[in-house]
């Protein structure tokens, strides 16, 4: 019996199916979104799961008013989800920035296809890395995941809805096409396997909240709209109690501790895997559906005696700098393929310092990179 | 002495950015007695603004309130209505902010009526960058990125929301002000998705820039421009150039979105299955 259930949590998915999972996994009770292919089976998911569980779906009239309506439903006090692609994460970046200045949690999902704007509908793409570091303007932190399995899809979705709440931040969790749209086996945990975190609440009575004031970990508990707390949101940069401010110091104090509550906190967001690393003399750093095609060809090159290992990222941003750093002490290359012409490989080099050489793979045609081609890359670098 | 106003506002916020004359002030009170005459729970009740000297209005008055983004306004209160439609939204827009970068979403809140109250704030002008003109400014009158008059068409915005699904659409003037206050109560009554525009002034860029210096002349023009739908009726197409309707244009019973989600829910859930 207790091994037939066990097989029963055993599903074939489709990736964006394994994130509709993942959500309702984590409590999520509203999505609102846009239609736009590769990321539209998350929207029809949500339409069809959610009015049963008792949540909200809306299919907004833009990915502008999608974002808006998941920021005002998660200051009501739900946890909310959106999902789009390139030409959609555009337009959610002006609200993405008022999300992390309210320090409101929900999670954003960019199925990423080829850029830049119409670009390739639909084939695979890593090109919106660092669009997801820096699309939204100003100085300003994020966090964002980068499954590179469907399984991984649904794991990473609930560690999104808890970095969110537990930080209070918009969290991007970065897909591309391939693996929103493949379809593999996927564990679905039960509900009581996963930790589920929610956002913090004032222990205060509501004349004394100050909805902005962090607690020691630099996070500000966060109290529902309508439930007895009255206070204002503003996206101007504001003090403790929410209203603007011209304040040098206020400012200064307010910017850096958006930056440092990720910052400080990196040990506990920064996730990734190490296949081979050991004893490698050679590393590969991967991600997405690049590091499948990579962790094949860590294999093969074992097999031709070469020393390669793969460092595989699961967190993209805030960036691993120190492991890369340590790893960059102790092998001689460092190659970084990826379904850009260079983006990751950039922070790579930064955190390498020079210790040793980096070499960008970079494949922008809307094919895969397969694991051979990072072999070939291999063989041809070890040559120099 | 305390008046009703002190009972809802911030008085830290105090003074406001507007300028001496503006009619922000005046709608902000307008707001504040319809409230006030319906006794609505200040914990329930939730203002949400975008970008403008009008959108400073949620500072100021002592509920859940939310200064969003330039035009954004209203899909940031559809989220927070979906999430609890137990509370009572209500959304203050300039008219720039409403018509021109969220005119999009003004026509689908409408369109779906959802139970949120606009108050558009309409002064014909972007008043906080300095005067530009708005796709409600009058053709022919200056602005200082119309140094030659406009040439653009205005908008209707009554007649736009009525088009577009609007439960309840009115427009009032900051110098009948007791009317104003009257067809803001109603709308804020009004279940469903219901607008009021409030034709303001701004004598600080309009003003100056279109021979009207002085709130007093601003107010004297609102004046002779605003008729009653009555009256509007008897006058000949000549007569109603230049002129404004004001009064109540729609209002009407129908069932708002998150009624008719309850509904869907209701269906999905008899359905039931993972289907």
């Amino acid at each position: 019996m207790n091994d037939l259930k066990k097989k029963k949590n055993i599903k074939l998915l489709q990736g964006n199916e394994a994130c509709v999972e993942g959500a309702l996994l984590s409590g999520v009770k509203f999505f609102a979104g846009y239609p736009i292919t590769p990321s539209s089976e998350i929207a029809e998911g949500m339409a069809k799961k959610l009015p049963k569980i008792g949540g909200k779906f809306i299919q907004m009239e833009d990915e502008i008013a999608s974002m808006a309506a998941v920021i005002g439903a998660s200051i009501a006090g739900l946890k909310s989800l959106t999902a789009t692609s390139g030409p959609g994460m555009c337009l959610k970046q002006e609200n993405l920035g008022f999300a992390i200045i309210n320090e409101i949690p929900c999670v954003v999902v960019n199925a990423q296809r080829g850029g830049p704007s119409t670009g390739l509908p639909t084939k695979p793409s890593q090109g919106d890395m660092m669009q997801a570091r820096w699309g939204t303007h100003g100085d300003h932190p994020i966090i964002a995941l980068a499954p590179s399995t469907v399984n991984e899809i649904l794991t990473l979705t609930i560690k999104a809805f808890n970095f969110s709440e537990k930080y209070r931040t918009p969290v991007i969790l970065l897909l591309d096409e391939v693996i929103a749209h493949m379809r593999e086996k996927v564990k679905i945990p039960a509900p009581e396997d996963i930790q589920v975190i929610n956002r913090k609440k004032p222990t205060v009575p509501p004349e004394k909240y100050l909805p902005f004031k962090p607690d020691e970990d630099g996070v500000p508990p966060m109290a529902n709209f309508g439930e007895g707390y009255r206070y204002h949101i503003t996206g101007l940069v504001h003090n403790y109690k929410g209203l603007p401010t011209s304040n040098s110091q206020e400012i200064d104090d307010f910017i850096r501790r958006l930056h440092n509550k990720i910052q400080k906190n990196i040990k506990d967001i920064i996730i990734n895997e190490k296949y081979f690393l050991d004893d490698a003399k050679i590393a590969l750093i991967a991600y997405g559906s690049v590091a499948r095609a990579a962790e094949r060809t860590v294999k093969l090159a074992r097999e031709e005696g070469l020393k390669v290992g793969l460092l595989k990222l699961l967190t993209i941003w805030p960036f691993c700098s120190e492991e890369v750093n340590k790893l960059a002490q102790q092998v001689d290359l460092i190659i970084v393929p990826e379904m850009n012409l260079g983006q990751m490989v950039l922070e790579v080099e930064r955190a390498s310092q020079g210790k040793c050489r980096v070499v960008p793979y970079g494949r922008v045609d809307g094919e895969l990179i397969n694991p051979i081609e990072i072999l070939g890359k291999i063989r041809e670098e070890i040559k120099k | 002495m305390k008046t009703v106003i002190d009972n809802y506002i911030r008085e830290e916020m105090f003074p406001n950015i507007w300028c001496p004359g503006c009619g922000n002030g005046i709608v902000l009170g307008a707001i504040i007695r319809a409230i006030d005459e319906l006794k609505w729970d200040k914990n329930k009740i939730v203002a949400v603004s975008g970008i403008g000297c009008s959108s400073r209005i949620t500072g100021y008055v002592d509920f859940c309130t939310m200064n969003t983004t330039h035009g954004r306004a209203l899909p940031f209160a559809t989220g927070i209505k979906m999430a609890k439609p137990d509370l009572k939204v209500i959304v203050v827009m300039g008219d720039g902010d409403c018509s021109a970068i969220g005119g999009n979403h003004f026509i689908h809140a409408a369109r779906r009526n959802i139970d949120l109250t606009a108050i558009i704030i309409n002064n014909m002008i972007y008043g906080m960058t300095g005067g530009q003109y708005s796709p409600l400014t009058p053709t022919g009158k200056f602005g200082s990125t119309a140094p030659y008059g406009n040439i653009d068409q205005t908008f209707d915005l009554a007649k736009l929301a009525t088009a577009a699904g609007a439960s309840y659409v009115a427009r009032g003037t900051v110098y009948n002000v007791r009317q104003s206050t009257s067809l803001i109560k109603k709308a804020l009554d009004k279940k469903g998705f219901s607008v009021v525009e409030i034709i303001s002034d701004c004598p600080v860029s309009y003003g100056k820039m279109n021979k009207m210096k002085s709130p007093v002349d601003m107010l004297k023009w609102i004046k002779d421009m605003a008729v009653s739908k009555k009256a509007w009726e008897a006058l000949s197409e000549e007569e109603k150039e230049g002129k404004l309707v004001t009064g109540e244009f729609i209002n009407i019973d129908r069932m708002d979105y998150t009624e008719r989600y309850k509904e869907i829910t209701k269906k999905a859930q008899e359905m039931g299955g993972n289907k």
